[in-house]
């Protein structure tokens, strides 16, 4: 690896956040400006908006068969909250079984350090090359590009992810990586990429889907070392679940001699019943599905069965520092279910390139801010009208609305130097807490009626921040008295 | 009853003919209006754009402003789930227990107009007669924060003369936001030109909803369009009424603005 030192990592309460210069949880470019270029895309905005809207409707479909989902829920919110409460005490349970099974531990502070732990694993094994299983954690830490760098090829074996690591893009969804991808841009890329591919390949989704698996089937039965992800770890068995839908995991997770499991810390919980509740909510809200096929659990190692060896690496990478904040702390209770994004009318129509984070849409907007410090992202919590449809629709209760709010407050109170709008809304907050102030600042307003000369509607070209109003929407001429002004005269003079 | 109104800041000074409306209506069904004077906002803008500390003298005005009322009716989802939600929260995390208290002690007497309509009065038919082509849309904090359900379609299919089109993808925020309208300027005119799509889909004359601030932002954007369409707040609708209907009404709510003081009925 490179000797360079990374830069300095920012803290919170103290504590690490994720550092900078590894992994892909900031962007290069402020939400309302990777936005605005999305937004243009009409391709895009069709892919995402079909995509979307299907599963969101099938998600509401068998939700709706789920008699007891609010209790579900409700069981969902209270197992996590009562497992990041003893966060330490289960980790080192879990760490305790899967050593008893076979299995080795290794604990990583941040990004840097989980990648040289992987890349040290894997090199000892004397291999080129590694199958990945879709995850979310080895694509915040850039596990790909560190392994790439020391000439260990990568193949991701999930069909999405596949279709983005061919077309040297980026994931923009959870769970469907490739949402911003139709079929036939999807072809393209296969009849562009893939070695050998049949030349009359067609965007039929079956076609797409044996085109794949073909240019799978022959790293699944070579791969030596595989690398996974996990959606639960079990402390009380030693126990590690990667939920999917293709078997693609499976393979992974079955075929190779050695596998190297990256999990976030909050990943943990206590016991294996825990799992009736997560699985349960899990692909309802995630696919649509009522159970999804493939559900792989695994503690330590079996002889003669599976991998004859098996790596942990416990991810932190800023968590401790998201445990600490207060409000903050629930965005740890995320199954990645992708509920959230699929409901987002900001999501749909800006895409989730536009977060510039491995985690997009509502989750994105508070857990990336979270890992990297809310300066890092300062733009993320503001992506967002509040609508509060991702609340609805998280099936462990997340309160995404709320904590949007608090991290906005965490930045404003983290400037230093004074800026415009804070300058504006404290003199705002002044006039607004005595009337006589408020009144004469009413009275004032009016004198937008002298910019209108007439019109009911001011004019369109006013200077900012209100031509960011005007620009789109017309903005109604002031009356000439207020509601309070008008009936406090009417009322007092028949008294 | 004796009511307070909170008319909100947006509405007393931008579209103060809803407060009139709400005042209508409250006297016509029967009870006293009084308008607290100190009344000015309840502190979600700040709170919402990250400013709660600032928030924090603006819940204590509202506070005092309306301290003793029997019951304050506001027509506006989102300031009224402010009240319920956030203000609080903001009071007690600056310290001010006391605030705090008080804040939640009002929040439980403040209703949005339809909960206040349907809940506390128990009616549906308001009397009013408003004969126009009609689509509502349910706000996001009257749908979600406070959950008003299908109070307002119950109350708009009351009213006489009113043909009630349904808006197709009714549930999805139009995408005002309050300072995300500003701050994200281009998202939020991409929602509320789907919005806007869908309201003029159903070739009504009139898009109504419970949030003044929502309504200025679909208003503006079909203004902007020059489209048919206009925005009338569901107080508007609900307080006109055949007696006040003069010859160039169009789709002007026809609202009688009583000019003595309220007396109980
Ligand atoms: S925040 Fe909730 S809805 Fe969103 S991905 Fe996580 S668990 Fe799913």
């Amino acid at each position: 690896m490179t000797a360079t030192v990374p830069p300095k990592a920012p803290t919170f309460l103290g504590l690490p956040t994720a550092p900078r210069g590894v992994g892909h949880l900031r962007g290069d470019q402020s939400f309302p400006d990777a936005a605005r270029t999305a937004l243009r895309d009409g391709q895009l905005r069709a892919n995402l908006g079909h995509a979307t809207t299907t599963i969101r409707n099938k998600r509401a479909k068998v939700v709706g068969e789920v008699a007891d989902w609010e209790q579900l829920r409700a069981a969902g919110k209270a197992l996590k909250a009562a497992t990041m409460a003893h966060l330490d005490e289960h980790l080192e349970e879990l760490e305790r079984q899967v050593t008893a099974r076979g299995g080795t531990v290794h604990w990583a502070r941040d990004a840097n350090e989980a990648n040289e732990i992987v890349t040290r694993l894997v090199q000892a094994t004397g291999t080129g090359e590694v199958v990945k299983v879709k995850s979310m954690a080895t694509q915040e830490i850039a596990l790909n590009e560190a392994l790439e760098a020391v000439g260990i090829e990568v193949f991701e074996t999930d069909l999405a992810e596949l279709i983005v690591q061919l077309g040297e893009d980026k994931p923009s969804h959870i769970l469907v990586p490739a949402i911003h991808k139709n079929r036939a841009e999807i072809r393209e890329i296969f009849a562009r990429t893939i070695p050998g591919v049949d030349p009359g390949l067609t965007d039929e989704p079956r076609q797409l889907a044996m085109a794949a698996r073909k240019h799978l089937r022959e790293r699944f039965l070579r791969a030596r070392v595989a690398i996974s992800g996990a959606n639960f770890g079990v402390a009380e068995t030693g126990t590690l679940t990667v939920v999917e839908s293709e078997g693609n995991g499976r393979m992974c997770l079955t075929l190779p001699e050695t596998l190297i499991t990256v999990m976030g810390i909050e990943k943990v919980v206590p016991t294996w019943r825990d799992l009736e509740v997560f699985l349960q909510l899990l692909p309802r809200s995630s696919t649509g599905e009522r159970m999804n096929p493939y559900t792989s659990t695994w503690a330590g190692v079996t002889p003669g069965d599976g991998p004859q060896e098996f790596h942990l690496v416990l991810l932190d990478n800023g968590r401790t520092a998201v445990l600490a904040d207060e409000v903050g702390r629930e965005a740890l209770h995320c199954i990645r279910c992708s509920a959230c994004l699929n409901v987002c009318p900001v999501y749909e129509r800006a895409g989730g390139h536009a977060y510039g984070s491995v985690y997009p849409g509502p989750i994105g907007a508070i857990l990336s801010p979270l890992l990297t410090g809310v300066e890092d992202n300062a733009s993320l919590p503001y992506a967002s009208s509040l609508c509060g449809a991702c609340y609805e629709v998280c099936p462990v209760a997340i309160d995404i609305p709320s904590i949007l709010v608090h991290l906005r407050a965490e930045h404003v109170e983290a400037q230093e130097k004074t800026t415009a709008e804070a300058v504006a809304f404290r003199a705002l907050a002044k006039v607004m807490s005595n009337p006589r102030l408020w009144h004469l600042a009413q009275r004032a307003s009016r004198l937008g009626r002298l910019l209108s000369r007439g019109r009911p509607t001011l004019p369109n070209a006013l200077p900012p921040p209100i031509s960011g109003w005007t620009r789109s929407r017309d903005l109604p001429t002031p009356p000439t008295s207020t509601f309070v002004e008008q009936w406090t005269r009417e009322h007092r003079s028949a008294k | 009853m004796k009511v307070a109104l909170f008319a909100t800041c947006l509405v007393d000074t931008m579209t103060p003919s809803v407060a009139h409306a709400t005042a209508s209506l409250l006297q016509r069904l029967g009870h006293e209006v009084v308008v607290p004077p100190t009344q000015a906002c309840c502190g979600q803008m700040h709170v919402n754009t990250g400013y709660r500390r600032e928030a924090v003298s603006i819940v204590a005005n509202h506070v005092r402003a309306f301290a003793g009322a029997e019951a304050i009716v506001s027509p506006s989802g989102s300031c009224v789930a402010s009240i319920h939600h956030q203000q609080a929260d903001v009071a007690r995390r600056a310290g001010d227990e006391t605030l705090a208290r008080d804040a939640e002690e009002l929040a439980g007497r403040t209703h949005e107009l339809s909960q206040f309509l349907v809940d506390v009065l128990g009616v549906t038919d308001v009397g009013a007669y408003y004969p126009h082509r009609v689509t509502y849309h349910p706000t996001c904090h009257s749908l979600r924060l406070l959950k008003v359900g299908d109070r307002p379609l119950r109350l708009l299919r009351e009213v006489r003369g009113l043909e009630l089109a349904e808006l197709p993808g009714a549930e999805q925020c139009c995408g005002f936001g309050g300072t995300f309208a500003v701050k994200n300027a281009d998202t939020s005119t991409a929602m509320l030109t789907d919005k806007m799509a869908n309201v003029l889909s159903t070739h009504a004359e009139i898009c109504t909803a419970g949030d003044a601030s929502c309504l200025m932002h679909i208003g503006g954007g079909l203004s902007r369009l020059r489209a048919g369409t206009r925005t009338v707040h569901l107080a508007e609708i609900l307080a006109s009424t055949e007696e006040a209907v003069t010859p160039h009404q169009s789709t002007k709510p026809a609202v009688s603005r009583p000019t003595t003081p309220a007396v109980t009925a």
